[in-house]
């Protein structure tokens, strides 16, 4: 059994406000996750707005330094006491994917420039081995280079971006990719493409994700793990299935039925002759 | 009722022109909730900003008209040049997001005297507003709060209380709760239901999320590249979608209890490019209430 991602009371705490009057807010309370796995897993965590979902991922990335507690990736630890490696080590052992790829990449530079800074900067690769290192990491999203050289974001639909941002993060080769509502930006019926994508990518290329969503459907498709968080709480955590086909926390349960499906009504309608 | 008679809207950008909605014919009744479905760039957006009359540069009716069945005060009809003075009256809208659209230096009650026509009773106005906030489940200090102060749920209620105010004949609603959470997606759309059963008006819901439409709408309108692909009672279209679109769109996002290998068919049409599903203006009822649109010639090899 490998340790992939365990958090032992991970507190975070904004301060808002002047100094002599400041608020408290805890977005991150007392949580603790352990994911251990033979092979590569998917780990969602779910919750409404203000759960505390990004936060958690955040502090995973580094983002956010937590108030207590700290994290492992894959026996390393990563954030709070004793966390050992350095930026560049890190980055090649957790990457990060982003809700919205517009933002992700300037207008102003053409994408491909980033896929390369990544290679030579994080991976330390040289120019020939970069390129190569690109044209695989878009190969394995299915993509090739001379579709993206030299194009800028505005050259690209949400749907061809996000994979272009999956293939950067796959570069250095991370053990752990942490992706915040990554298709929530991306047209409905091209979502599942970035879905299947990471399912081939944990089956094939050994990578593990942490999938972070409001959408409780796709997190059933594709999880090994969940983690449903309410108000910086993770009130119910385990393997995927059994949390939600018997979920034991009255908000799982709330959230479960608050899921428009197109199998069963939530009150028996009138259906109005045209 | 509505009727769009081959109703075709362009854009002028530059030297070019470019059709977002080319030959739609259909005819929308009184009283139901429809949905419209299609990803972005089918034209169901454009669709809705010329049924509520929003006809701006560069965009533009280049074909056909759109019949509303209504009249104005003065007893003529309404049309596309008149229907501005029906706007929050008997025709209104409710955006996305409701953060960009509630004014955010004005207090919640006074957005609701903010019309041409309240001039002279702004009191009696304020005092129904309140109560009918009230109704909606808010609390009553909403009416002196700024909109930065309530949550994007109690927004979102705000700005369907000033669409549904007046009472109006139609109401366009664009991805009403895409930016809520699911609990709260429910309950907006519950209210929005009620309303709507309360009222019987016509709704009309902009949404890509086929589970929104399963539950709120009476009838579904599937669009691609700018035609109606299938247009029919909900009940028959999910039960029995005539065409492979609307068959991808349904079958597309995954459920919980469910296995199965999803979204196969989306990464095809995607591979075959921005014409797989066209269609040929023109719709054919296969079943009652249930029509259909025929493959175009220049289709690709999945429609």
């Amino acid at each position: 059994m490998t340790l992939i991602l365990k958090t032992e009371g991970l507190n975070k705490v904004y301060r808002r406000g002047g100094i002599v009057r400041a608020q408290y807010v805890t977005a991150l309370d007392d949580v603790n996750i352990t994911v251990e796995s033979d092979k590569p897993v998917v780990i969602a965590v779910v919750g409404e707005s203000g759960s505390g979902k990004t936060t958690l991922a955040k502090t995973l990335l580094r983002l956010e330094t937590p108030t207590s507690g700290r994290a492992i990736v894959y026996d390393e630890v990563v954030a709070g006491k004793g966390a050992t490696p350095s930026k560049r080590a890190f980055l090649g052992l957790v990457q990060p994917i982003f809700q919205n790829p517009f933002e992700a990449f300037s207008r102003y530079r053409p994408v491909d420039a980033y896929l390369h800074e990544t290679a030579r900067r994080v991976a330390g690769m040289n120019d020939s081995a970069a390129e190569a290192a690109v044209a695989e990491a878009l190969n394995s999203v299915g993509l090739s280079y001379d579709e993206i050289r030299g194009k800028y974001t505005g050259q690209f639909s949400g749907g061809e971006l996000q994979r272009i941002s999956v293939a950067r993060a796959l570069i250095p080769q991370p053990k752990l990719i942490v992706a915040d509502e990554p298709v929530s930006m991306i047209d409905a019926s091209r979502r599942m493409i970035i879905i299947n994508l990471f399912k081939r990518l944990r089956d094939d290329a050994g990578r593990s994700f942490l999938y972070i969503t409001h959408d409780l459907a796709t997190a059933y498709y594709i999880s090994d793990f969940i983690a449903v968080m309410n108000k910086g709480q993770v009130v119910e955590f385990g393997p995927a299935r059994e949390v939600m086909n018997d979920p034991r926390h009255a908000y799982t349960q709330l959230l479960l039925d608050s899921i428009p499906t197109t199998k069963s009504r939530w009150r028996p309608r009138l259906v109005r002759a045209g | 009722m509505i009727r769009l008679n081959d109703l075709k809207i362009s854009y002028r950008i530059g030297g070019r022109t470019i059709d977002a909605v080319d030959g739609v014919t259909l005819t929308i009744p009184d009283g139901c909730i429809v949905g419209i479905a299609g990803e972005s760039g089918s034209g169901k957006s454009t669709l809705m900003k010329a049924i509520y009359g929003d006809i701006q540069h560069p965009m533009y009716i280049s074909r056909g008209s759109i019949d509303y069945d209504l009249s104005a005060a003065d007893g003529r009809p309404v049309t596309t040049e008149t229907i501005r003075q029906e706007w929050f009256k008997t025709i209104s809208y409710v955006p996305q997001s409701s953060m960009n659209s509630l004014n955010p230096v004005i207090r919640i009650g006074k957005q609701f005297t903010d019309f041409p026509g309240t001039g002279s009773n702004k009191r009696r106005v304020l005092e129904k507003a309140r109560t009918y906030l009230g109704k909606l489940g808010l609390p009553p200090g909403v009416m002196e709060s700024y909109p930065h102060q309530l949550s994007g749920g109690m927004r979102q209620r705000v700005m369907i209380g000033l669409a549904t105010f007046f009472q109006p004949g139609l109401i366009i609603a664009d991805e009403p709760t895409t930016a809520l959470d699911v609990v709260v997606q429910k309950e907006i759309l519950m209210l929005l239901m009620e309303l709507q059963e309360e009222m019987n008006n016509t709704i009309l819901v902009v949404s890509h999320d086929m589970g929104v439409h399963y539950q709120v709408t009476h009838k579904m309108l599937i669009m691609y590249a700018g035609r109606v692909v299938e247009y029919g009672d909900t009940e028959s279209v999910f039960a029995d979608p005539q065409h492979a679109y609307t068959k991808m769109l349904i079958d597309s996002l995954p459920t919980i209890g469910d296995d199965s290998m999803r979204g196969v068919i989306a990464s095809a049409a995607g591979a075959g490019g921005d014409r797989a599903f066209r269609v040929e203006p023109g719709l054919f009822e296969v079943k009652p209430n249930h029509f259909v649109a025929r493959a175009a010639a220049n289709a690709g090899v999945l429609a």
